[in-house]
């Protein structure tokens, strides 16, 4: 190594609680590298003096704490996950020196501690880019996790003092947002892309730096599938008891007033109704998605919505033929709108596909909006006798 | 999994490549093999549109319209007039420090 790097030891929920990334003035000496060097201030220091002293990291654990475990509980399930980050720079994991590997990551928490965690008994270097706050998957998409941050991050912490070789490991899903070939010319490292999950990354240093084709694959199993839910299912609830509220007035209201009691006897089961199209469209279709026949999310859905739908439509227990006919027109196709908002997570789906089940997804909402109204004015109507 | 068939804007173009498996390398859905001393699509309807293999092409052998594959995103563009985008980017992240 060309100079002593000082390590500091610290817990990782330390880092969250810094509310400010720059250095107060005059006082840069002491403090960890992410203090001098975020990504809106200047890098404060001068590698061409004969002083220079390396930047300060931090040597932090693979394994997981019990905040650790907690906080990715709440990432899942909430809103949490768009605060929870660490401070872009460079970390250490173990001992490394100046031969070990340099992992690039983003400041996702939730991305940087499954990448430490994958390197238990590793010793190796952390490079931590400023990505916002999101995973590298969807911050290579935005390119946030791109070839300038990495370029400008490289030369922040001073890899080329902190390392003899000229290599970062780019995670595979990084890949979006870099362009290796302009990463090599500009700092004189070499991008190799790792595995897609971080779990392989021991088999991968241990085949010779080689993933596998099924390393280089994305699955998209169950379990995968069944972590989104939470978080396809807690939008549509914040607005559930909107909707709750409305079928109540609807069903309430009499030509005497509004009527408490006919608001819950008569919409009860719609707001049931509603909540099984809900639980179609945003649990039930992404668990089976590989299941439920043909390829749209939308038509996926709408197939799901109708199963449910059919099998609990006996709540209703009206013999009205435009309130059975609202029934199955307005929730499978609640449900078909819900799921084909899982696009947005799945691991498979891309722009121009979804632009075209827009395309004639749209049009069949409206309309049927549209008819549910009617239908829904034409029962009510015929209920006070207007009809 | 696969999705819709036939939409992917995915385009290669042999003539520019060098066969660096770059683009082998970094698809996540395996839709590049090597043929030969060049690289081949095996399997179109795999492609997600996330532009790996673009951006990693140093010979512009490839072109895609990379973009988010979000319903959300799209609507939230088609209403704005803008392009599709999400709230999943960090524009409204919280972190900016100085």
């Amino acid at each position: 190594m060309e100079g002593p790097i000082t390590k500091k030891r610290m817990r990782i929920g330390d880092i969250r609680k810094q509310t400010s990334c720059c250095a107060p003035k005059g006082d840069t000496e002491q403090k960890p590298v992410f203090y001098q060097e975020s990504a809106c201030c200047p890098p404060q220091m001068d590698t061409d003096r004969s002083d220079f002293i390396p930047p300060v990291v931090q040597t932090i654990s693979s394994d997981w704490s019990l905040e650790d475990h907690l906080g990715q509980f709440r990432c899942r399930v909430s809103s949490y996950r768009n605060s929870y980050i660490v401070q872009p720079g460079l970390y250490a994991v173990g001992t490394p020196d100046n031969g070990s590997d340099v992992f690039v990551s983003a400041n996702y928490k939730l991305s940087f501690d499954i990448l430490r965690r994958s390197l238990k008994g590793i010793n190796a270097w952390i490079l931590v880019l400023d990505t916002k706050g999101i995973n590298v998957w969807c911050a290579a998409g935005k390119r946030t996790f791109g070839t300038d941050e990495l370029i400008r991050r490289i030369s922040a912490v001073h890899l080329d003092k902190v390392v003899s070789h000229r290599r970062v490991i780019v995670p595979q899903l990084g890949a979006p947002g870099i362009a290796a070939h302009l990463v090599v010319k500009k700092t004189g490292f070499r991008v190799s892309y790792g595995p897609v999950d971080a779990r392989d990354i021991p088999a991968y240093i241990a085949a010779g730096y080689k993933a596998t084709d099924e390393m280089r694959t994305v699955r998209f199993t169950w379990l995968d599938r069944m972590v989104l839910t939470p978080m396809e299912i807690n939008p549509v609830m914040k607005k559930f008891p909107i909707y709750a509220l409305i079928v109540l007035i609807i069903f309430g209201i009499q030509p005497s007033g509004i009527i408490f009691k006919d608001a819950l006897t008569g919409g009860w089961s719609f707001i049931f109704l509603g909540l099984i199209s809900m639980l179609a469209g945003a649990l039930l279709t992404p668990l089976l998605l590989p299941l439920v026949p043909f390829r749209a999310f939308a038509v996926k859905g709408w197939i799901v919505g109708m199963i449910s739908v059919f099998f609990s439509q006996g709540i209703v227990r009206t013999t009205d033929r435009s309130l059975l006919l609202f029934t199955y027109i307005f929730f499978p196709l609640l449900s078909s709108y819900i799921a084909l908002q899982f696009t947005g997570s799945t691991a498979f789906t891309g722009m121009s596909g979804v632009k075209k089940e827009l395309r004639y997804a749209l049009p069949i909402y409206k309309a049927a909006a549209a008819i549910s109204f009617a239908l829904l004015l034409i029962s009510r109507l015929g209920q006070w006798g207007v009809l | 999994m696969k999705y819709l068939s036939s939409v992917t804007s995915l385009k290669f173009f042999a003539e520019k490549c060098t066969g660096c498996w770059r683009c082998i390398e970094v698809c996540p859905h395996r839709v590049f093999l090597m043929n030969g001393k060049k690289a081949a699509i095996d399997d179109i309807d795999m492609c997600m549109e996330c532009g790996a293999c673009m951006m990693n092409c140093a010979f512009g052998a490839i072109s895609v319209d990379a973009g988010v594959g979000c319903a959300f995103a799209i609507i939230n563009g088609m209403l704005t007039g803008t392009e599709p985008s999400c709230d999943c980017g960090g524009s409204k992240s919280k972190s900016s420090c100085c």
